[in-house]
């Protein structure tokens, strides 16, 4: 007779929601007549991501392991769900908006019709819209916060790939330039699942040194002989790989800017803000509860790897004349601060280095700021589709004020200057490394945060001080979806830079992990 | 037959997928070597259930066989879509995103 495990539906109530509406999604796309498809799933996966952010903020203070040791439900975990669910509304508001592009959609309205052929030139101008998009990323999101809660390798492995899977199908489903979108989609996928394998391969080797795959299980073995032996060692490299790919850390970022420029910016951003998040919080559970007694084996790693990830991001961020290419590689940069705050470990039992608190505040604040760049980018348009050349922004300031002052603003964010929530977040991760001793880093850093700054500058000049071009782009004006997005984000923004106590204590305090 | 010979095997076949999926220039081929290397994992973690004694890992590779079936379904649809699109499959010809 088996025991079935005990299984707490109160601390599992953020993942059923969204989920349930995933769910639910599946079958509305089944049997739900073709026109009323549209508002219904957007309904439905809003009800979902809410839903789960209105439960993971009543979870406040929960520290529990359930369903049979799998899932840790922890102040790190709630916090991070919150965040996930909540910059997954927002990039579902950015799906789901429907007056910017003259065929109502960013997406593809049937994807299995070749690119070209007479048969995609109809459905180009038909009114239809998909909304296979909308159950695809709630599945998604709800395997975000799954990843973030997995007290398990092998739960974590499945809520990769309970991520990953949507995300390979929807960047491949842009309605215009749909050769670079499909490209996309098959460099993602096949990048993808090769970094999955070693993510696997790790796991099998760690519980052949281990004899399990619990979290808290590999801390005590890895405690009891020092460093835990070759096996162990070699399995903690291939699942750290395994999860930079995910977090898109140079250097295991060659996907990065392909799949971001070539997949619909709706998802550009869904992807920029929320995989990050979700990748980095499966990371610092993994190095702070399961390796945290070995942290001298991982800390040369993530020091090595922070450095070359802020200075590629960096450096090749220079070079780009695309927007979307650009913050791209600025996403790489992020991901290079954000290994920075990782290594704020401390040393000791759980939460005494401020880290974690500081790399979960930097998430919440980076994720906002890169989900309204992206959508101030579905803004500015031109006969085929978004304008993302750098070229086509010149004189932008002139010609549309308020979207130039939008878009200066989130860029000073990315860049970090004082009173924006980049500074904030910044000043916090880099506090946190300076108190574990790793000063040269976080001078690598600020190095390489001058070198960005330059390339975010450059666009700012150039939307101010260069003349319009006569035959440039239009700037759409938004509908409700955008609009809203731009209104949270900015608004974040501003009051996580200028009045960020709250937040900053809030991830403070959540910076426990159980398990 | 030591179970150290299956460990061994196993990080040939991982190994060998390995590499394929670096030198191969066809989507499909790329993909199986991708295949190749999560069937490797799961002859590494039964091989280590049976050191261990316990069932876990076979439990863990019937997982990773459901997780490869999802995947291959992901995977073939996406590579028919440019296949449709390009009349080929080599992940070469995809060659309109760089730098």
């Amino acid at each position: 007779m088996i025991e079935a495990p005990a299984l707490s539906l109160a601390a599992l109530a953020p993942l059923l929601c969204v989920f349930g509406a995933a769910c639910v999604g599946v079958l509305v796309e089944a049997f739900a007549p073709r026109d009323v498809r549209h508002p219904v799933q957007v309904a439905i996966a809003l009800v979902g991501t809410l839903g789960g952010l209105v439960t993971s903020l009543l979870l406040v203070g929960e520290r529990q392991v359930t369903a049979g040791g799998a899932l840790a439900v922890d102040g790190a975990a709630v916090f991070l769900q919150a965040t996930i669910a909540g910059l997954g509304a927002l990039s579902l508001l950015l799906f789901a908006e429907r007056s910017l592009d003259p065929a109502r959609s960013a997406f593809v309205a049937a994807a299995a019709v070749p690119a070209g052929s007479p048969r995609d030139r109809e459905l180009m101008t038909a009114p239809r819209v998909q909304t296979e998009v909308y159950p695809l990323a709630t599945f998604a999101i709800g395997g975000m916060m799954l990843f973030v809660a997995a007290n398990d390798l092998l739960v974590m492995f499945v809520a990769l790939e309970v991520l990953s899977l949507p995300l390979y199908l929807i960047s491949g489903m842009a309605r215009r330039r749909r050769l670079l979108s499909q490209e996309a989609a098959v460099k993602y996928f096949l990048l993808g699942a090769f970094a999955s394998a070693f993510f696997l391969y790790g796991l099998a080797l760690v519980y052949g040194a281990t004899g399990s795959i619990r979290l808290s299980a590999i801390r005590e073995a890895s405690a009891g002989e020092a460093g835990g032996g070759v096996l162990l060692v070699l399995g903690l490299a291939l699942l750290v790989v395994g999860l930079m790919f995910k977090a898109s850390v140079a250097p295991f970022h060659a996907w990065t800017p392909d799949v971001y420029q070539g997949a619909p910016t709706p998802v550009t951003a869904f992807m920029a803000a929320c995989t990050k998040v979700a990748a980095f919080g499966a990371i610092l559970r993994l190095l702070y509860v399961a390796f945290g007694t070995s942290e001298w084996t991982w800390r040369p790693l993530v020091y090595g790897i922070a450095i070359v990830s802020m200075v590629v991001g960096a450096v090749l961020g220079l070079t780009q004349t695309d927007l979307k290419r650009m913050l791209a590689y600025s996403s790489i940069a992020h991901a290079g601060f954000l290994l920075t705050g990782v290594l704020g470990y401390g040393g000791g039992a759980d939460g005494t280095g401020s880290g974690l608190g500081a790399t979960m505040f930097y998430l919440l604040a980076y994720g906002l700021t890169t989900i309204g760049a992206f959508a101030v980018l579905t803004l500015v348009r031109d006969g085929d589709g978004e304008a993302t050349h750098l070229s086509t922004w010149a004189g932008l300031g002139r010609r549309s004020p308020l979207t130039a002052a939008v878009m200066a603003l989130f860029l000073l964010a990315l860049a970090g200057i004082p009173l924006t929530s980049g500074f904030t977040g910044k000043f916090a991760v880099f506090r946190a490394a300076i108190d574990d001793g790793a000063w040269p880093l976080v001078l690598v850093a600020l190095l390489a945060s001058a070198v960005a700054a330059f390339f975010y500058l450059r666009v700012i000049v150039l939307m101010y001080f260069s003349e319009p071009a006569a035959d440039g782009p239009t700037v759409g004006v938004p509908g409700l979806p955008t609009t809203l997005v731009l209104a949270v984000t900015v608004t974040a923004t501003v009051v996580l830079g200028v009045v960020p106590g709250a937040v900053l204590d809030l991830a403070e305090q959540a910076a426990i992990f159980v398990g | 037959m030591s179970l150290t010979h299956y460990l061994v095997l196993a990080a040939i076949l991982f190994t060998i997928g390995a590499v394929g999926v670096l030198v191969r220039r066809n989507a499909i081929v790329v993909f199986m070597c991708v295949e190749l290397m999560l069937n490797s994992v799961n002859l590494t973690l039964v091989t280590f259930a049976r050191a261990n004694g316990t069932v876990d890992g076979q439990v863990m590779a019937f997982f990773v066989m459901v997780v490869a079936a999802a995947e291959v379904v992901v995977g073939l649809a996406i590579i028919m879509s440019i296949y449709r699109t390009r009349r080929s499959a080599s992940v070469d010809d995809a060659n309109l995103l760089k730098y």
